[in-house]
């Protein structure tokens, strides 16, 4: 049934971990009534900006009439005393540390989205990067909810596109012909182009499910509701297990004509003390370009959309939204383009690295 | 950047990732690639074996017309000769006609001098015949002297003209 309605599968697939989740947490969901009693705070667009780029520990859904509906996601702690795992709506959308949960003797609090020990912050504002006052935090966050999504849809697919080549060996139709052309592309204009003939076949896979799973995220971050809206490829730690992955494979996959060119780089060899530390931060430099330039791209698009929407509620007119919602509309557009281009440009240079470490010698 | 926990998403991402590129490389790339792979070989021999039947029928419509050619030049050679014989055959046949025609006058010649001759001694003997009767009828009247007997006979003689 897969193999014959992709589609339907995809979008089943969507809805069945939708209606999980919500079915398992629907009377979870948590209401809070804080505009009511509350004066209404200033709009702030850094706020709001920066709370749509960052990760969290649910899902926001909906603000109506003053109640914010979002769906708990679970959250797993390796704390002092083993593992911890509870949901978010458990936190009652507290985000500053008042609601305090108490699991294996131990009491948690949520400060801007950082799970700490109740007991041992001692500021408003304490880092998460301070290991001290928090536990380690493998929580299933929207981030990687959204990816479980994308690499579920990937997954049906390609296996129904792989499976559509064993029961029509002519010309492929549908999904297969939308997706083959793409599957060509990595092979015919970027892997074959930078490795070479010779050794391409061996990164296929790989470059394959960077270049879909990268496009595919950016697509999803930049549908603006709910399952989807996710900034993941605009996330820092995300882009550095990509590059991480660029670097081992292209480490590893280094040739002797690679090492020598950096141990031993042609030069007189009294310049090795300078040529020697630049060659090795340049193995580094490259990855990181990468991870920086991922992150950036994808990031900055959400932040400027953002920005365009918050000039409504800044001026505080409903005269402006048509400029606002032009220029959403257009740079919505640009962030397509940049969607496949990011996710081009990322496998591009992976395949390029890799090329260099397995190229022959040509000096 | 607001971090939420960079730990929770490195993990998660190496994790996920891991997986899929696992599975997909298995479930999917290998297949697809070698789906792909296979059908541009078969079409790329399609194309080399159509090129060769290409090759192929040319060199028959060559053949053909080399064929063509050289039974249209036999044509033209048998015409000739045929030409030729039927020419030959009626000058022959001329030939033939005119030297059966010469023997037919020579024979008509021959016969026609044959029967003049036996015409002329026909007369020649007429005319003897008819000398003697004269003769006679002379003699019977003029038969009065030797003299004028032989006079009247000879000059009888003189008058008769053969032609």
């Amino acid at each position: 049934m897969i193999a014959t309605k992709p589609l339907k599968a995809v979008l089943l697939a969507i809805a069945m971990l939708f209606s999980f989740v919500q079915f398992s947490y629907s009377q979870e969901y948590e209401v809070e009534h804080t505009s009511e009693n509350q004066p209404e705070k200033e709009f702030n667009a850094g706020d709001l900006i920066n709370h749509h780029i960052a990760d969290s520990h649910e899902f926001h859904l909906i603000d109506w009439n003053g109640v914010s509906y979002s769906m708990p996601l679970p959250i797993i702690l390796y704390t002092n005393n083993g593992l911890v795992t509870f949901l978010s709506s458990e936190f009652h959308h507290d985000n500053e540390g008042k609601v305090i949960v108490e699991r294996k003797g131990q009491q948690f609090v949520r400060i801007h989205d950082g799970i700490f020990y109740a007991d041992k912050v001692v500021d408003d504002h304490p880092s998460v990067m301070d290991f001290s006052s928090r536990p380690l935090n493998f929580s299933i966050t929207k981030l990687v909810f959204s990816m479980l999504m994308s690499v579920i849809i990937l997954f049906i697919v390609f296996i129904s596109v792989a499976k559509s080549y064993k029961n029509n060996p002519n010309a492929p139709k549908g999904l297969t012909g939308f997706m083959e052309p793409l599957v060509l592309f990595v092979r015919d204009d970027i892997a074959i182009p930078n490795i070479g003939k010779k050794n391409y076949a061996k990164y296929m896979p790989y470059l394959l499910s960077i270049f879909f799973f990268i496009w595919i995220n950016n697509l999803i971050g930049l549908i603006p509701f709910f399952p989807f809206s996710a900034n993941l490829t605009g996330n820092i730690a995300f882009t550095f297990v990509l590059a991480s992955l660029t670097f081992l494979i292209t480490t590893f996959s280094g040739n002797k004509y690679y090492w020598k060119h950096i141990l031993m780089p042609p030069v007189p060899w009294l310049l090795y003390p300078i040529m020697v530390p630049i060659e090795i931060i340049g193995m580094l430099t490259k990855p990181f370009a990468l991870m920086i330039r991922l992150f950036a791209n994808i990031a900055a698009g959400h932040i400027i959309i953002l920005s365009l929407v918050s000039l409504i509620f800044i001026f505080k007119t409903i005269a402006i939204a048509p400029v606002s919602g032009a220029f959403v509309i257009f740079m919505t557009m640009l962030e397509l383009l940049v969607a496949a281009l990011q996710a081009y440009v990322f496998t591009l240079l992976s395949a390029l690295f890799i090329g260099q470490a397995v190229a022959d010698d040509h000096h | 950047m607001n971090f939420v926990a960079p730990e929770s998403l490195i993990f998660w991402t190496t994790i996920i990732f891991l997986a899929f590129f696992f599975l997909l490389k298995k479930l999917a790339w290998k297949p697809i690639l070698n789906a792909v792979k296979e059908r541009e070989d078969s079409i790329n021999d399609a194309l080399l074996s159509a090129e060769k039947a290409r090759l192929e029928m040319q060199n028959l419509k060559n053949d053909n017309e080399r064929i063509l050619k050289e039974a249209r030049a036999e044509r033209d050679a048998m015409m000739k000769d045929a030409k030729e014989i039927k020419d030959k055959l009626i000058s022959e046949a001329k030939e033939e006609a005119k030297k059966q025609s010469a023997k037919l006058i020579e024979l008509a010649k021959f016969t026609i001098q044959n029967e003049k001759q036996a015409a002329i001694v026909e007369l020649k003997n007429q005319v003897a015949e008819l000398s003697i009767s004269i003769a006679e009828k002379v003699l019977k009247e003029e038969l009065s002297s030797k003299e004028k007997q032989l006079k009247v006979i000879g000059d009888m003689l003189k008058d008769v003209k053969l032609n």
